[in-house]
Parts: C-alpha cells; structure tokens; sequence
C-alpha cells in the first residue's frame, strides 16, 4: 500500500511539468500550429524562473519571469512559422536550438559558469486546509508545490475557454479550417500567436517547476526532453485539455516507478530507458478516437499573400 | 535549346546556394549582435572562432575532420526529408551505430584488414538502418507519428548503449569506455595526430553516389515522387511504403556509418556522448543544403568549420562553444524562411521610396 | 437603386492581372450573374468585394456610398456574404456552431449554445428550410451543406449574397430547389451575385449578367438582350461550335473491360455495392452521378489504388482483380480525377511528370536503373509542341503551369502510352474553354479509332454530349445504364437522386 501511495505520490509530481507542456502543446495545435518547441520553451522557462528569483529574492516573480520568456520564444516561432511560413517542426528545432545555446551563454555571462546557476530562492510546497486532512488524498496532494493547484486550475480553465466560450470557438475552427475562420472575419493570424504565446507561458511554468519548484537552481539540459514526451501526451489525450493533463501521468507513473526501483539490482540505465519504451508502447497500444486538428501544421495565407 | 535551358538550371541551382550563404551570413550577423547584447565582442568572438577552425594545418584538419560526421549526418537528414519523413532519430541511429562498430572492431579478430574493416563499418550500417527501421514500420503499420518515435527511440538507444557500455562490454580501467578496436578495423588517419581519417573519402564518395542515384535513376526518381506527392505516386504504380521503408533504411544506416567512422577513425573505440548532438546539427546541414547532397556536403563544411571553431571560441575567449547552438537555429530559420529576404527587400524599397 | 458598384478596380499578382480596371454594377433586389470562363478573374473581383483580396486601385459603393472593405469582417458587418465554392465549413462541428462564427450569441463570457440553436431555427423555418440547427456538419449532403452556408448569410444579416459556382457540385434537381430559394430571398428583397461559367444557369436565373475574359470586362447586359450562344461567344472571345461531331457507334465490339460484382468498404460505408460495368472497344461510357456516390472509389479500383474489394474485375482476357496500379497501367491509361493531388508531382518538371507511371518503359529507363534523361527530354519537347503546351520547356516545373496546360501534359501522357483503353476522370475540372474542347476532341478521336473510353464527370453536360452509353452511379451501385440517347435530362437527375423515374410514373 505504501508503495502504491509512494509510486502515485511521486508521479504527480512528475507530471506537473510534463502536464503543463501538454497544455501547452494542446493549444498551440488546436490553434493549428504544431509545437516542436516545447522543449525549448521549458528550458527558457527554467532559466528565467530562476533568474528572477535570482534577482528579486521572490520566486513568484521568477514565475512570471518564466511564463513572460516562454511567450517570447511562443512569439518568435510564430513569426517565423507563421508570418513568414517557415515549416513548424524546422520552427521548433530552431526554438530548441536556440534555448539550449542561449542558457549556457547567460548561465557563463550571470554566474560565470557553464554548468549549474547559483541556488535561489524556491517556490517550496504549500499546505491546503481541508485538503490535507482528507485521507488518502491527503498523502498524494496534501502537500505539494503551489504549481500543482496552478496546473489544475489553469487545465479547467482552458478547457472552459474552449469549449464554453466564443474565443474557444474560434480557436477550435482556427485549427480546423483556418480559411473558413479567415471567411468569417476571425483573425486567424491574431488567435495563432495568441496561442503560440499562451503556448509558451504554459510551457515556461513546466520548465519553471524544474528549476525552482523542484531543485531550486538551474543545470544545463535540465529539461531532458520532457518537452517531447509531453508532445506525445498531446496524442494521447486526443487535442483534449483534462486528456492530455492524465495522459501525462502515464509518464509520472512511469518515471515515478523508475526512481523507486532504481534501488533494485537492475542497472540504472535499463530502469532509465523505462518512460520512453512506455511513452511507446502506449501510443502503440491507446488509440484515441480523438483526431487531430484537420489543418494543423498547414500554412493559412490571408489576403492575397 | 536543350543547353542553354540546362545552364539556365544551373543558375538557378547556384542562386539556391547563393541564397543558404546568405541566410548564414544573415545568421551570422543577427549572431554578432546577440553576442554584442550579451556584452561580449562580436569580432573578438568570430575572430576567435576563425583562428580555431582554420588557424593552422591542424586545424583545418580537424575542421575538415569533424565535418566527416556531419556529412554523414546531413545526408541521412537529406534522404528522409526527399521521402517526407522527418527524421529526428538520427542521434540514436548514430549512437547505435557507432557502438556496433565498436564491439565489431574489438570482437572480431584475425581477419585481415580489407575484410575486418568493410565488415566493422557494415555492423554500423546495419544497427543504424535497423534502428531507423523500427520508427519507418511502426509508421508505415500502426501509423503512429513517426516524429514522437524517433524521438523516444533516441532515448532509448541512449540507455540502451549506456548500459552496455557500463556493464558487459566497459573497456578495463577507469574511464568508462569499450576496448580499441583491432588495426585491421581502423580507417587509416590522415594527418597525425587530427580526426581527420580516411572516412571523408567515404563521405564525399556516398554523397557523389547518392546525388547521382536520387537525380539519375528509377529508385531516385520514385523516391522523389513519393516525397511529394505520394498520391500521384502511388496511382503512378510506386509503392510508398517501400520506399519510406527503403529512404528511412539508407538515413539510418548513413547516420550508423557517420559514427562507426568516428569509432573506427578519431577515437579508436567508443565513448559515451562521442556523436551527441551530431543528429540535431544533420537537420540544420540538409535545410541549409536544401536537401540536396551536394549543397549538404558543402554545408556540412561549413557547420565543421563552426563547431571547431567554436571549440577555440571556448578556449581562447570567455564565450561559450554553446554560442554555435544559438547560430544553429537561426540558419534554420533564416534558410528554412524564403520570405525573409522578399520581406527585407520590399522595406528596403518602401524606405527608399519614402526618401 | 445600385446596391453594389465597383469602379475602375484593378488587382495584379506579379505581372499577371487577374482584373485590369473593372467597372461593375448590380441592381438592389436583382440576381446577377458574374459570368466568364475560369480565370477571367471573377472570384478575384468577388474576393475584392469581399475583403479577402487588397485591389492595386479602384473604389467600391455600397448602396450608392463609397465603403472601405479591408476584410471580411467588414465585409459581414457592410452586409456581404460570400458562399465558397468549397464550402467554409467544419465537420466536427455544429450547424449552429458554423454558423454563428464570427458574431457568436453569448451570455456574459460564455457562449450561448441554446440561444444559438433557437435562432437559426427562427431563420431557417422563414425561409423553409429543414434543417436541424444541432447536427454535426459532417453528417449533412452537399445540397443541405450548401444550405447551411445560405442560412450563414442570412444569420449574419447580409443584404448581398455572393454565391461561387454554387451549383458545381448538385444534382438537376437541387439545382432547382437551389434556384427556388434563391428566388424566395430576391423577393424578400437581398441582392444576389452569382459567380458561374454556365450559360444556362445564367438564362435560368438570372436577371442580368456581366461578362468577364482575361481579367477584363467585356460588358453588363440585361439577361432579355442575349441568348446561349452570343453569351458563349462574349465569354470565349470567338465562336465557340457546342456540337461534336462523331462516328456512330458500331454494335458487337469486343468488351475491353468489366467489373463484376464490385463490393468495397471505405471508412466503415459500403462505398460500392455490388457494381457491374462493361465497357466496349470504340465507345465512350459515360458515368454519371452526384459526387460522393462511389466516384472516387471506382476510380480507385479501376486504377488499382484500391486493393481489397470483392468481385472480379476484367481487362481483355487478363484477370486484374485487385492488382495494383503498376499492372493496370499496363493497360490502361488514365486522367487522374484531382491532378494535383494524383496527376502529376509538384517537384517534378515537365519531362519527369511526363513519363510518370511508365518512367520503367525500355524506351526512358536503362536495364541498370538510370534515366535516359536526354531521350525524354526529347520526347517531352514534341509532345509540348504537338500538344500546344505552353510552357518554357521540359525543364520548368509542371506545378508552375497553369491548370489547362498541366492537364494537356496529362492528357499528352495518356495519349502517348494509351493502348486502347483508357479512363478520363473529371477531364476537364478547373480548365478553360480552349482546353475542354481540346480533350473532348481528342477523347473523341481515342473513341473513334476503337478505343475504349471511361468518362467519370459531375459535369452532366459533359456526359451527356461526349458518351454512347450512361451509367448513373448511386449509393456505390449503377442506378441505371442506357444509351446516352434513351435519357431524358430529367430521367437522369432523378437517377442520380437515387429515384426511379418509371416506377414512379407506374
């Protein structure tokens, strides 16, 4: 029992990162654009996160750090994917790229290292009354990282936007057929970025969970492709906002289950190698009835372009 | 007739290089103005990255080295792209491949050199192409997407090699690594004491071979139909999933040869992170190459010549060799974004005709 | 009252002008027809008028006062609708849901879902449409999608309605129900813009007509002023002959191919059902049908893209029962029924596209594999020559064409590998007028020296004048099979609606 408690326990936390690039990645490609950037995003995030922390002492400001240079990088992929037509996936190894090069360059010109940033101050675990007197659930959330809540709340809110509201609408057919939207006067190009931008934000509180809510400093690479595993989620949760948060627990599980038998004599790396052979296999085995968005990663061209 | 339209092809082919030199010098200076804001010296950087890629013999050597893999790289990049596969997995093709031609070197003893060495870079190709395989039939079967997969696959190829690397086949003492291979297994080094090996004849003659296949002959000419349209391919009685199966094969098995070459040829044996990052620069070398051998061995020079001097960058100044990530990923975006020049053009014009 | 004019407007892309200072009027409660071959420029001057497209100068009046249209948006709110020839809409989506895009009934921040369904059904009940508001648009028929984007309109309050091509893809029948509703809105005093190539559309309906060619206006006539012919000549700019001229057919030829009880399954629907088909050395069989009845599935058997479907299928005395297109192109050359999805490949040039699907033929490929890059070049020049191809050379890239000459290529292809069977679907989709006469002219020599020829068209028109036989394809299955002859107009629209004309009589 208490291993079962331990393994969910841990995987929750393990999918809050992955959950919010999902969110992420949803967005962007119900808005018809394919994020391949993710990755990126969520290092960008990480980094900055902790540079406002670094800077103000408060790690609530280096959150909005975070999500303000994720929708920079959202905002740069969308010039180029979108403005100027460039072929997303190339957009987001490029987006990947840079993030990766420009957290070196400024870790070396902050802290004079090329490895890991200084420790900040974190973003630590908060306590909810009621909450942590139920039991069970009191074990498993009881006591967690305030991104957690952010995490919940902002899946249920996306998915209200987008299926309870006109702007959901329109992101929804944006994704569909853009030319259709473009017909009836909906800016198409305007939801895009505004996705990609949100895209990035969501992106960059996944990254801002690894640095300060988890070890509270930043180290090169830290994001080990997350990003690409939450794009798998994406699939996997059938373009869905609450879908793909869950499906990313597939991953927690998974990953949560390695760290607790890391202890066994199985070597390490075979136990490592266990999210991504899952991440396989359950795309290989769960088909989601759920389709794609039909003109994603399609270029829309409004106005005689 | 026919001549004059042949040549007229030609400069239009030319104008496509012209244009990748000029997304990278494009690159090049939004890079310098990066490194400006940075509050580093443009010049000083790019001075240095200069002298480190080709200072001295040795380090043109060692550019002309390092840019062995990426060719490699490039072209597997390239082939999957004519098909319409976008191979991200060429990190893990790479990193399967080269372990293979490390333990086919080590393991296999008392042949001699012309059948030992064809055989050690084969095993490359092999565990490269098959690993590639797996993503090209669970794409072409179970139609999942074959981006996520390659993907994972990396990761997998990653632990999977670590562990052995680790366990059964660690060479002895302290350094995690495998055994030398045999002599009878090395690609013969060109200038002493430099990377620089024998595989770039490989390279240059796999690439001379391939633009001549892909723009002369049947499989080049289906291949490319598929890439496409595979629609009109297929009612043009080609079958796609023959040639995704056939194009995702061949981009694996260059990417495996791409690092039995570095085992078989710098090192000597195989080491964790040897080809790291050599898949990801495949895909910034083919764009700038615009897939096409020839322009991708040309590019893949040109990415050689960053990466080593980036690596004096890194020695000589206070600038991070990661700076070259940065420069990466705007060729990519300038190449990948032909606008971007009609855009400049047309506000070049607006101003002048404000003035 | 002018509830439309446009003045002097001129739009170029590159060097080529797709409208050269236009002058264009409709009348308030008039229908109009914008009538002109395809590209003469008559969806540009629409997108013009419907903010989709920035003219390089001109001015546009609505109801006698100028406006400035710089998007749809303002188009909706100036009162214009357009119906696209491919319809705007989303399949997984709502009726009510496409409909109220752009302008959604909300309460507070929330979307009004049930306010939505109510007043759609309010306008489509005053316009007698059924329709149900809460439907998925995937589910609905061409005729009702084309409905919903009225009823579009008419929820956006539009005065103009800007209709382009709406009756491409109906049956005789739901043309006329179109035409009926049409008519219900001109009374109810909207001003209607329609965009054809038709003549007899234009005769039917509308009120008057203006004539495009080539990007300029070649005049605005009342509809009491002009007949068939003289509107065909304005359009085409010379005197257009309707009639073909071909041999009899002869009686007992050879069958060069038949199906025989062709059943596939496409998506879970039964897309053919049990078809049977025979075609005859020197005639050309005609299939007919509302589109989306099994076309593109036979098709595919035909060409032998489709590889499991039960029956037998025939060429000569070769069983050819799912083979694959590599065998059947032995046989048979094909048009392909979306070129640029199937016809020919968009990186290719002109000689590569050329030998497409027989680039494995002795006379192009050497036993080693490699091209004969320098004889198909060669082949490739005659046959643009012969062909009147106009394009720079074998070595220009076909997708750079446009539309008429990229199907000449195609048909200059089937012509020179044909061997007396071949299969022309939707020949002459997206060409203009010099090209159609020239593929039914050479379709008909085909037929006339003893080939056999499949013609699958939504363009009854086309089927009636071109085939000795009819075959009218209805829910995957033939409806009916006859001479061309033994066919009345109407007999073949009722088939195609999947009614019985004679039992119905009886």
């Amino acid at each position: 029992m208490d291993f079962v408690m331990n393994l969910l326990a841990g995987a929750i936390r393990v999918t809050i990162p992955i959950g919010f690039a999902a969110l992420a990645g949803m967005i962007s490609e119900r808005a018809g654009v394919i994020n391949m950037g993710l990755e990126g995003m969520m290092l960008i995030g990480a980094f900055f996160s902790v540079v406002g922390s670094y800077i103000t002492g408060s790690p609530w400001i280096g959150l909005i750090f975070a999500m303000v240079s994720g929708a920079m990088i959202g905002l740069l992929m969308s010039v180029f994917a979108i403005g100027f037509k460039c072929e997303h996936m190339l957009t987001g190894v490029a987006a990947n790229l840079l993030a990766s090069g420009l957290t070196v360059v400024l870790l070396q010109m902050i802290w004079n290292t090329r490895g890991k940033s200084e420790a900040v101050n974190g973003l630590g675990v908060v306590s909810v009354p009621v909450i942590n007197k139920i039991p069970i659930i009191k074990d498993l959330i009881g006591t967690i990282s305030p991104l957690f809540y952010i995490l919940v709340a902002l899946m249920l809110i996306v998915w209200f936007v987008l299926y309870h509201t006109p702007i959901g609408l329109r992101i929804r057919v944006v994704g569909d057929n853009p030319f259709m939207a473009g017909s009836m006067g909906v800016k198409v190009y305007r939801i895009q970025y505004a996705c990609m931008a949100l895209s990035g934000a969501l992106a960059g509180l996944g990254g801002a969970y690894l640095s300060i809510g988890d070890i509270n400093m930043f180290s090169k690479g830290m994001v080990a492709g997350r990003g690409y595993i939450a794009l798998s989620m994406v699939i996997l949760g059938g373009w869905h906002p609450v879908g793909v948060v869950v499906s990313g627990l597939v991953y927690g599980v998974a990953q949560s289950l390695q760290f607790r038998i890391q202890s066994v004599k199985i070597p390490a790396q075979l136990v490592q190698m266990l999210p991504y052979l899952v991440t396989i296999l359950v795309l290989f085995f769960v088909r989601s009835k759920n389709k794609a968005p039909a003109m994603e990663g399609v270029h829309y061209y409004q106005k005689g372009e | 007739m026919v001549k004059m339209k042949g040549k007229l092809k030609d400069l239009m082919t030319r104008s496509g290089i012209l244009f990748s030199l000029a997304s990278m010098v494009l690159a090049l200076i939004l890079c310098a103005v990066v490194i400006g804001i940075l509050g580093y010296s443009p010049l000083e950087a790019y001075r240095a990255m200069v002298k480190g890629a080709f200072g001295n013999s040795y380090n043109i050597s060692q550019t002309i080295g390092i840019a062995v893999p990426l060719i490699f790289s490039g072209l597997s990049m390239a082939i999957a792209s004519k098909v319409g596969v976008f191979n991200i997995g060429i990190e893990g093709q790479m990193l399967v491949g080269s372990f293979a031609a490390a333990l086919a070197g080590y393991y296999i003893k008392g042949l001699p050199m012309f059948i030992h060495l064809p055989l050690s870079l084969l095993c490359g190709i092999m565990m490269g192409g098959l690993w590639a395989l797996i993503a090209a039939e669970l794409r072409n079967f179970l139609h999942i997407n074959e981006v996520i997969l390659t993907i994972m696959l990396n990761y997998v190829a990653q632990y999977v090699v670590s562990y052995m690397v680790n366990f059964p086949f660690k060479a002895e003492g302290n350094v995690v690594r495998t055994e030398y291979v045999q002599d009878s297994a090395r690609l013969a080094i060109l200038v002493p004491h430099t990377r620089l090996s024998s595989g770039i004849f490989l390279a240059l003659i796999v690439a001379i071979v391939l633009a001549i296949v892909l723009k002369r002959t049947k499989f080049g000419y289906e291949l490319r139909a598929v890439g496409t349209n595979p629609l009109a391919a297929q009612s043009a009685g080609i079958n796609q999933k023959k040639y995704i199966r056939l194009a995702m094969f061949i981009s694996g098995a260059l990417a495996g040869l791409g690092g039995a070459g570095e085992v078989l040829g710098y090192c000597g044996y195989y080491i964790p992170s040897m080809t790291q990052g050599y898949g990801f620069d495949g895909i910034a070398i083919a764009t700038m190459g615009q897939n096409n051998p020839i322009g991708t061995v040309v590019s893949a020079f040109l990415f050689g010549a960053l990466r080593n001097g980036a690596a004096g960058m890194n020695q000589s100044t206070s600038i991070p060799g990661e700076l070259i990530e940065v420069l990466e990923a705007l060729i990519i975006l300038f190449v990948s974004t032909p606008g971007i020049f009609k855009y400049i053009k047309k506000q070049m014009k607006a101003r002048k005709a404000g003035k | 009252m002018k509830a439309v004019e446009m003045l002097g407007i001129t739009k170029s892309f590159g060097s080529k002008f797709a409208s050269s200072d236009i002058d264009f009027h409709v009348e308030k409660g008039e229908i109009h027809s914008l009538l002109g071959e395809n590209g003469a420029g008559k969806t540009t001057l629409m997108n013009i008028l419907f903010g989709m497209i920035k003219p390089d100068s001109g001015k546009i009046l609505l109801n006698e006062k100028e406006v400035k249209i710089d998007s749809p948006l303002e188009a909706i709110d100036n009162g214009i609708s357009m119906v696209h020839q491919h319809f705007m809409l989303v399949d997984n989506l709502t009726v009510a849901e496409n409909i109220v895009l752009g302008a959604e009934p909300h309460k507070g921040i929330l979307f009004d879902r049930e306010g939505a369904f109510r007043e759609i059904q309010e306008i489509a009940d005053r316009y007698h449409f059924v329709i149900d508001p809460r439907e998925m648009v995937g589910n609905l028929s061409v005729g009702i999608k084309q409905r919903v984007e009225i009823l579009k309109a008419l929820y956006h309050r539009s005065d103009i309605l800007i209709l382009d091509e709406p009756t491409a893809v109906l049956t005789p029948q739901e043309v006329n129900d179109l035409f009926k509703v049409l008519n219900e809105l001109k009374a109810d005093g909207k001003t209607i813009i329609i965009i054809t190539h038709k003549l007899k559309e234009t005769m039917a309906i509308a009120d008057s007509v203006t004539i495009l060619r080539r990007g300029e206006l070649i005049g605005r006539y009342s509809i009491k002023e002009v007949d068939e012919q003289k509107l065909a000549d304005l359009m085409v700019g010379r005197l257009v002959n309707f009639s073909v001229e071909k041999k009899p057919m002869k009686d007992d030829m050879p069958v060069k191919l038949s199906l025989k009880n062709i059943s596939l399954k496409k998506n879970g629907k039964q897309a053919l059902n049990d078809l049977s088909l025979e075609v005859h050395a020197g005639e050309i069989l005609g299939v007919a049908g509302v589109e989306g009845n099994g076309q593109s599935e036979l098709i595919e058997v035909l060409t032998g893209v489709a590889q499991h479907y039960d029956g037998t299928y025939m060429i000569g005395d070769a069983d050819v029962t799912n083979k694959n297109a590599k065998t059947i192109l032995k046989y048979m050359a094909n048009i392909a029924e979306d070129r640029r999805a199937r016809g020919y490949v968009k990186s290719f040039t002109n000689w590569e596209n050329m030998i497409l699907g027989y680039h494995t033929l002795s006379d192009y490929m050497t036993k080693a594999g490699f091209l004969k890059t320098r004889e198909i070049r060669k082949i490739t020049e005659d046959e643009i020559e012969a062909n009147d191809i106009r394009t720079e050379g074998p070595l220009q890239l076909t997708d750079s064409l446009s539309g008429g000459n990229v199907q000449k290529l195609i048909v200059a292809r089937m012509l020179r590998h044909q061997k007396g069977l071949v299969l022309a679907a939707q020949p002459t989709r997206g060409v203009d007028i010099g090209a159609i006469e020239y593929i039914h002219g050479e379709l008909i020599k085909l037929r006339d020296a003893g080939a056999a020829v499949i013609l699958i068209s939504a363009e009854l028109d086309e089927i009636v004048k071109l085939s000795d036989r009819i075959a009218v394809l209805y829910e995957g299955r033939v409806a009916a099979l006859r001479k061309a002859e033994e066919f009345t107009e109407s007999e073949l629209g009722s088939y195609m609606l999947g009614h019985d004309p004679e039992k119905e009589e009886a």
